[in-house]
């Protein structure tokens, strides 16, 4: 069970009262009926799914009910850091599969 | 290929066992192959066998990171069925269903598929509704399936607690008498020794490190082994698929999540049937070896990591004894995790790619051990002709650019 | 009662406290302080179960969790059954009732026994991949018998008595382990002050200071154990949990403890002061750190017939004479490739029974113990190993030889050697599995020939799983462990000094696993590597042989470990083993993977109080008394108990709902409607955050109005609707659908927090502070006209109004919206005043007929109108237009609204997706089933094209034909065209594709 620091409330809590919701720094296209389908498409359903370090969105659904970001390994779980919605993370996306 | 039977064993036995044969061998890779499958899990593995005993395709390397049927193949809940809503998925799931009913026989391997049953019960009056829309459906597809009512059940699940006094009482329940579980390390071997036999290469501990393309099109895979060139790549590596998606360019509509499951100690005959409950969320079946095996759900987040949530744990077995009081006593021997590939419809991804002869096939998410021959025949025929099999159609990744989602996560919750 | 194996002198059970238990029906004696197993042995019993594949007869052969053989069947009655229950960590007490788990008739005479002798050979790991395949038919019998013969105890058959319970837990330090090292890193923590847990899984902490020889700080190692403990006991801030162990660690330290509470003292928990007590406790404990001290487990050696009762792990011969003052034989051989198994040979020759020899696999040992077993006369065999045991039901003989380890190969003559009992000990392995569980990778170490922990965040090993496995450095490295999770944690160390204990020096030991026979390792006796799993030498170097290389393939092939004890004494032999057969080296090998849990806990610990009640919490309006006293049948909906129907006399559901429909159509009906999810909205940008949300316009609603709204995901799916009321210019009331009030409320915040964080708007769930209740019908008005001040003309509060005002005296919030089509106003009070005003409205209601109903009519109501509900009428893949709803679609709005463009992608654009329509059944009494899928032929053929299906189905007693809702694929273009629906017993229905406005299309009767 993951250990999460609440930027809001400033306190670690388990895991049970917060919701994950998926990869974070998914903008909505600022121009929807302009944007193509295959864009569209992109937006809604592809994801970057790294083995590595992921930004992710998290709730704190028992608690202050604030959405703020998680940056997470992957792999072994430990957080790097947790901040708030619009602020940027400090680590990078990794990804095992990444170099190319 | 030595041959097994009840006769060998004799006469292996006299022997003192010092006469099998490898089941399969250990190659060096060679440097080009006509066909590379990216993942030997029961899939990839699946794959090549019918690349090579269907379409003669027999110059075929499945190139595995670890060890063969390492992955979901080794850790799934062993459950079969093909009773799904919409006819695209029961169609491939139902084409699985027939390849298991002659799977050991056609392997020479028994992959102990025991077709005891799977009930899906209902809590709810809409659990019940969509019960009703897919099982009329399945019959209307040619795939067994009929509706039980509590009575039904009780007589098929003597031990389950039927009464009013749960928390969602059961109401009732699908049934797919055809539907059961099978031996799912024996699935990956099988097909492995019948793909070896047929002389594809297997090649473990050889890790894909990059996917080589020119022009558009695919050359080959980098190896940890070295380059391997290949006219056509099949990638089947299910929870790492994204991974190599991206070794070409390629993003995909996936999520890797952790999902669980656990067994209890072996206890002597207790439950007949495979018993699945969405609502309150446990799936239970009792292995040959005796074991109780117990299907948890999805962690929300994603992981690579083989391992999820204690709470997810918890949930499952509170489902469990909510159904079945007396497993209250019985105890959990072990609990462990896989990497499920997640798609927004919960539908897999079986599909061509912008890159000519790189072919993806993944995202079977909670559903792949019990497609492992369907999904692993349809993809040998679309790697074979370099065009979709009929019944793999409708999988593309197009669907998610066109809005042709064929949504398999079943009715949303009540609402009224 | 004889107890021939006790000792009348030492150990640390209660001689003056006998207990009496049942083993296989026969009735034996015990002391207070015996485990299980140390009272079997105590009354020399050989033979405690039989093996599940070969049935052979096994017996005890370990003191603690690894344990193969000893698991029973406990409970002296159906409910208190307790399956695979190992007798080395089962307290006794008095009337205890276990049965061996396999056997038939019994373990003693058991004929399975003679197939397990004469099959055996033709039953190789992996033999059933290669049978049981033809005639395919057959496989369902073989499968029969396969199934009866395996698994180990049987599920109890009634309900659980007993009461489990969940603790949360944190600490700065949590010690697993009270060994010397737990208790020395406890005792350091607990003096500077630190939150501790010291947690220990035996009955006494202690470990293995309490069979331990040695002094320390000049008093018997015990007796500083206890001190410490009685040190530890007295600091606030230490919790010490014997009989608990930590069975699994998870991501960031979280441990679970399972402490079994009463299982010492009965088979189920005994009652105190009339309450039942809790069976198990789960302590689910969050630690800044953790120190691993959980210590080692000794190796067998796997020699020919070592499964014969009589063979156990030296250690364990240490323990039963030490602890339990049980000398389990008379006559000793000693096989081992170390020191520190002498102490089971002095042991034994302290205990006045014989030492027949030891056999040391080393050719020159010349440590302190094996001088002293020298000094004491002891035969001492060295270069050699007992390479078979002799005997059936108990040793008789130990086949002793020269051997060469390195060459794996027996060197020089057998020696038969008469003995009773067979020691031995390959070494000692850390028990790392705490550590594997978050995936941390063992680390292999020549020097202690042992894999120690892998690195984890947070967690700290100390003394023997860490390698230090002298009690003085076991000490040492638990001082130190302790001294750095407390300052890791933030704690000043304390100051602990280190216990002084006289060195033994010991020489250094040599990597033996499995012992060469005369015989090649195929043709050998069977050499048993996992007993539970009946998992041979042979066996892993067969599967070597067919090509099962990894580890994981060997240990899937064969079965190994992957029994209860879960290859606690196999798992280090097996891979040393198929190392040998692929000519390679452990660390190249591998280990498995550890997984929780370390042993076993019940499912009931587990799932803890979380059944039946407070599975899932249960909610109730505020008017559920009332509709229980009135008969109400209950639907569940989300967490919700709703009235279903309300049955009067022997009323069948059809006629209740038939009559509450009549009441709302020709009188007046009350719903309950407090379920809605209401939410309010505030902030200046509120309206325009309406307009993004919903799929119609909201900028001119203006105050006083209501309107209803659809919200689709950014897919174009519906996902939810409801009404919105505008309380003020920047203040809105949002009802949504009963189940779906928590996901809107998420969806509301998700949007704003994440997207549009520059809007300001506000959300608050206030589904619990307003009851709602709709009355419905023709005289909705005068009835509510007799309790309310506000004006009711429908000029002045017309439809999709709402008004403020008081009903039966109290604040309200009037709605005039309907979900029946009829005159309707949606009362919405406090909800602490709801029961006063329901009754006030019947109170009055009656002379107009006023009926209460439920969700039944509300379906079949709402259907005759055509309104859809969300989750049932759709499911996920349906748009606002696929349900005809244009209407309530804003394609002019500047604003691109959630879910809009997904809507002009090529699969939404398709004139052909399923819609939704009305279905009118030819015959008129039929009610069509709801899940029936409708075909275009009344042709069937399998397999059939499906066109779509029934999504609401009812009769209707207004219209006074049964009829339905469906999605029908093309299904705007098919009005009047025939459809049919095949049933399950072979009926074909036939419908009419009609609209699925059934009643009052124009809505006149909601305007009135």
């Amino acid at each position: 069970m993951l250990h999460i620091y609440c930027p809001h409330c400033e306190e670690y809590r388990e895991e049970e009262e917060f919701r994950p919701k998926g990869e974070a720094h998914i903008a909505r296209p600022k121009a929807p009926e302009e944007t193509d389908d295959a864009a569209w498409g992109d937006y809604l359903f592809f994801r970057k799914n790294p083995r590595g370090v992921h930004h992710e969105q998290w709730l704190h659904a028992a608690g202050c009910r604030k959405f703020f970001n998680v940056t997470r390994h992957t792999v072994s779980y430990e957080i790097l850091e947790t901040y708030k919605v619009g602020q940027q993370p400090t680590a990078r996306t990794t990804d095992k599969g990444g170099a190319k | 290929m030595q041959r097994y039977s009840g006769f060998g064993l004799l006469k292996h036995g006299l022997s003192h066992h010092e006469n099998w044969q490898r089941a399969w061998r250990n190659p060096e890779p060679k440097s080009k192959y006509d066909v590379i499958i990216v993942g030997g899990g029961g899939h990839g593995l699946a794959t090549a066998y019918y690349l090579a005993r269907e379409h003669g395709i027999t110059n075929v390397a499945v190139v595995e990171k670890g060890w063969l049927g390492g992955g979901n193949t080794a850790r799934n809940t062993t459950i079969v069925r093909s009773n799904y809503l919409w006819g695209e998925a029961a169609w491939l799931y139902e084409h699985a269903m027939k390849l298991w009913e002659g799977l050991s026989q056609d392997l020479n391997y028994n992959v102990m598929f025991s077709q005891r049953g799977v009930m899906n019960l209902g809590h709810t009056l809409q659990d019940m509704r969509d019960i009703h829309r897919r099982v009329n459906a399945n019959r209307l597809n040619g795939i067994d399936g009929e509706v039980l009512d509590v009575r039904q059940i009780q007589e098929l699940v003597p031990i389950m607690d039927c009464s009013r006094s749960t928390r969602y009482p059961v109401l009732g329940a699908s049934w797919q008498p055809r539907g059961g579980v099978a031996r799912h390390d024996a699935v990956a071997w099988g097909f492995a020794r019948g793909a070896d036999a047929r002389g594809v290469d297997l090649l473990q501990q050889t890790e894909v490190t990059g996917i080589r393309e020119s022009g558009g099109r695919v050359l080959g895979v980098e190896t940890t082994r070295g380059f391997i060139a290949a006219d056509t790549v099949g990638v089947v590596a299910a929870g790492n698929s994204s991974v190599i998606a991206k070794m070409a360019g390629l993003r995909l509509p996936l999520e890797s999540h952790p999902l669980q499951a656990l067994v209890s100690e072996p206890l002597k005959p207790v439950l007949d049937t495979v018993v699945m409950s969405n609502h309150v969320h446990g799936y239970v079946s009792q292995s040959d070896k005796g074991d109780l095996v117990i299907g948890a759900g999805i962690d929300g987040y994603n992981g690579y990591g083989q391992r999820g949530s204690y709470p997810t744990i918890e949930h499952t077995l509170q489902a469990i004894v909510e159904l079945f009081p007396m497993f209250s006593r019985v105890r959990m021997n072990r609990q462990w995790g896989g990497i499920v590939d997640t798609t927004p419809d919960a539908c897999p991804i079986i599909s061509a790619t912008p890159v000519g002869g790189l072919f993806f096939n993944c995202g079977w998410g909670t559903g792949g051990f019990k497609a492992t021959p369907g999904s692993g025949h349809v993809f040998a025929a679309t790697l074979a002709a370099g065009k979709a099999h009929p019944l793999a159609a409708p999988f593309t990744i197009d669907r998610f650019i066109s809005g042709k989602l064929i949504d398999e996560h079943g009715a949303a919750g009540v609402a009224h | 009662m004889s107890q021939r194996n006790r000792l009348d002198h030492g150990g640390r059970v209660d001689r003056s406290r006998p207990l009496r238990f049942t083993f296989n029906g026969v009735a034996y004696q015990g002391y207070a302080g015996d485990t299980l197993a140390s009272a079997l042995l105590a009354n020399g019993i050989d033979v405690v179960n039989r093996s599940f594949k070969y049935s052979r007869p096994r017996g005890i052969v370990a003191a603690g969790a690894e344990e193969p053989n000893a698991i029973f069947q406990l409970g002296a009655s159906e409910a208190a059954q307790v399956p695979n229950v190992r007798a080395t960590q089962q307290a006794l007490y008095d009337g205890l009732v276990a049965t061996s788990t396999n056997g038939w008739p019994n373990v003693e005479r058991d004929l399975m026994g003679v197939v397990g002798e004469l099959g055996g050979r033709f039953m190789p790991p992996g033999f059933y991949y290669k049978t049981f395949m033809a005639p395919a038919a057959m496989w369902p019998k073989y499968e029969k018998v396969i199934r009866k013969a395996a698994g180990l105890g049987r599920s109890p058959k009634e309900r659980d008595p007993d009461i489990y319970d969940h603790v949360n837990r944190h600490c700065d330090v949590l010690v697993v382990g009270a060994g010397p090292a737990g208790l020395a890193a406890a005792l350091a923590a607990g003096r500077s002050g630190a939150r501790v847990i010291l947690c220990d899984e035996q009955e006494e902490m202690g470990g293995s200071l309490l069979d331990s020889r040695e002094q320390i700080d000049g008093r018997p190692a015990p007796e500083w154990g206890a001190a410490v403990l009685a040190e530890l006991a007295a600091m606030p801030e230490v919790l010490t949990l014997s009989r608990t162990t930590a069975n699994g660690c998870h991501d960031h330290n979280f441990v679970t403890l399972h402490e079994r509470r009463t299982e010492h003292l009965a088979d189920t928990a005994p009652t105190f002061g009339g309450r039942r007590q809790v069976r198990a406790r789960l302590h689910r404990v969050r630690a800044a750190r953790v120190v691993l001290a959980t210590g080692t487990h000794e190796r067998p050696l796997v020699y020919a017939h070592n499964d014969v009762p009589g063979n156990m792990v030296a250690g364990a011969i240490s323990t039963y004479i030490r602890r339990y003052a049980v000398a389990p034989g008379r006559r000793l051989v000693l096989s081992t490739t170390n020191d520190h198994a002498y102490r089971a040979a002095l042991d034994w020759h302290g205990a006045g029974r014989e030492v027949v020899a030891i056999v040391d696999a080393r050719d020159n040992p010349n440590g302190d113990l094996v001088s002293e077993a020298r000094a004491l006369g002891i035969r001492v065999i060295t270069g050699a190993a007992v390479i078979e045991t002799r005997g059936k039901k108990r040793v008789t003989a130990a086949l002793v030889a020269p051997i060469d380890p390195v060459g794996f190969r027996v060197r020089g003559p057998v020696e038969e050697i008469s003995c009773d009992t067979v020691a031995s000990s390959g070494g000692y392995s850390p028990v790392v599995h705490l550590a594997a569980h978050t995936g941390a990778r063992p680390e292999w170490r020549d020097d202690i020939l042992g894999f120690v922990p892998g690195k984890v965040r947070g967690m700290i090993p100390a003394g023997g799983v860490n390698g230090r496995m002298a009690l003085a450095e076991a000490l040492a490295d638990g001082v130190e462990a302790g001294t750095r999770a407390l300052s890791e944690a933030g704690f000043k160390p304390g100051g602990v000094m280190l216990p002084q204990v006289p060195r033994v020096r010991e020489g250094r030991a040599v990597a033996l696993y499995q012992v060469p026979h005369v015989k090649p390792a195929m043709r050998a006796p069977k050499q048993f590597v996992d007993q539970q799993n009946d998992v041979t030498a042979a066996g892993i170097e067969l599967a070597t042989r067919e090509g099962f290389e990894s580890i994981e393939h060997v240990k899937r092939y064969t079965g190994m470990g992957f029994g209860t004890d879960q290859g606690k004494l196999g798992n280090i032999n097996a891979m040393a083993i198929a190392a040998r057969c692929l000519k390679q080296t452990i660390p190249d090998t591998g280990t498995t993977v550890f997984r929780p849990n370390y042993t076993p806990i019940t499912f009931g610990a587990i799932a803890g109080r979380h059944c039946r009640e407070f599975f899932d919490p249960r909610r109730y309006t505020a008017l559920h008394a009332w509709h229980v006293e009135h008969g109400a049948k209950f639907e569940e909906v989300g967490q919700w108990m709703r009235p279903w129907y309300y049955p009067r006399g022997n009323e069948t559901m059809d006629e209740a709902v038939q009559r509450e429909c009549r009441a709302v159509r020709e009188g007046v009906g009350i719903l309950d409607a407090s379920t809605l999810g209401k939410i309010e909205i505030q902030g200046k940008d509120a309206r325009e955050f309406l307009g993004r949300l919903y799929t119609n316009p909201w900028a001119k609603l203006t105050v006083g109005k209501c309107r209803y709204g659809l919200m689709c995901k950014d897919d174009g799916m519906v996902m939810d609707d409801g009404v919105t009321a505008c309380l003020g210019e920047n203040h809105f009331h949002m009802t949504t659908t009963t189940g779906g009030a928590a996901a809107v409320l998420d969806w509301l915040e998700l949007w704003h927090q994440t997207e549009w964080p520059e809007l300001e708007v506000y959300f608050n769930s206030v589904t619990d502070h307003w009851a709602a209740m709709a009355i419905n019908g023709p005289n909705a008005r005068k009835l509510l006209a007799e309790l309310t001040d506000i004006d009711l003309a429908n000029e002045r509060f017309g439809f999709m109004d709402w008004c403020a005002g008081t009903v039966a005296g109290v604040p309200a919030r009037v709605f005039r919206i309907s979900f029946t089509g009829e005159l309707s106003y949606e009362i919405n009070v406090q909800a602490n005043h709801a029961m006063h005003v329901w009754e006030a409205l019947f109170e009055k209601g009656g002379k107009y007929g006023l009926t209460p109903y439920g969700t039944e009519t509300m379906h079949v109501l709402r259907a005759e109108k055509g309104f859809i509900i969300v989750g049932q009428d759709t499911d996920g893949s349906v748009t606002p237009e696929d349900l005809g709803m244009q209407w309530c679609v804003g394609y002019k709005k500047p604003f691109s609204w959630i879910g809009r463009r997904a809507l002009s992608r090529p699969d939404t654009k398709r004139g052909d997706r399923k819609q939704l329509v009305g279905l009118k059944p030819r015959d008129p009494r039929l009610v069509l089933q709801e899940g029936a899928q409708i075909v275009l032929e009344r042709q069937i053929r399998i397999p059939m094209p499906m066109v779509g299906h029934v999504t609401s189905s009812y009769f209707s007693p207004t219209l006074g034909h049964g009829f339905a809702l469906a999605l029908v694929k093309g299904g705007s273009q098919r009005i009047g065209q025939t459809v049919y629906l095949p049933m399950p017993d072979g009926k074909v229905h036939e419908a009419e594709v009609v609209s699925p406005v059934f009643y009052d299309s124009k809505g006149d009767r909601q305007n009135v």
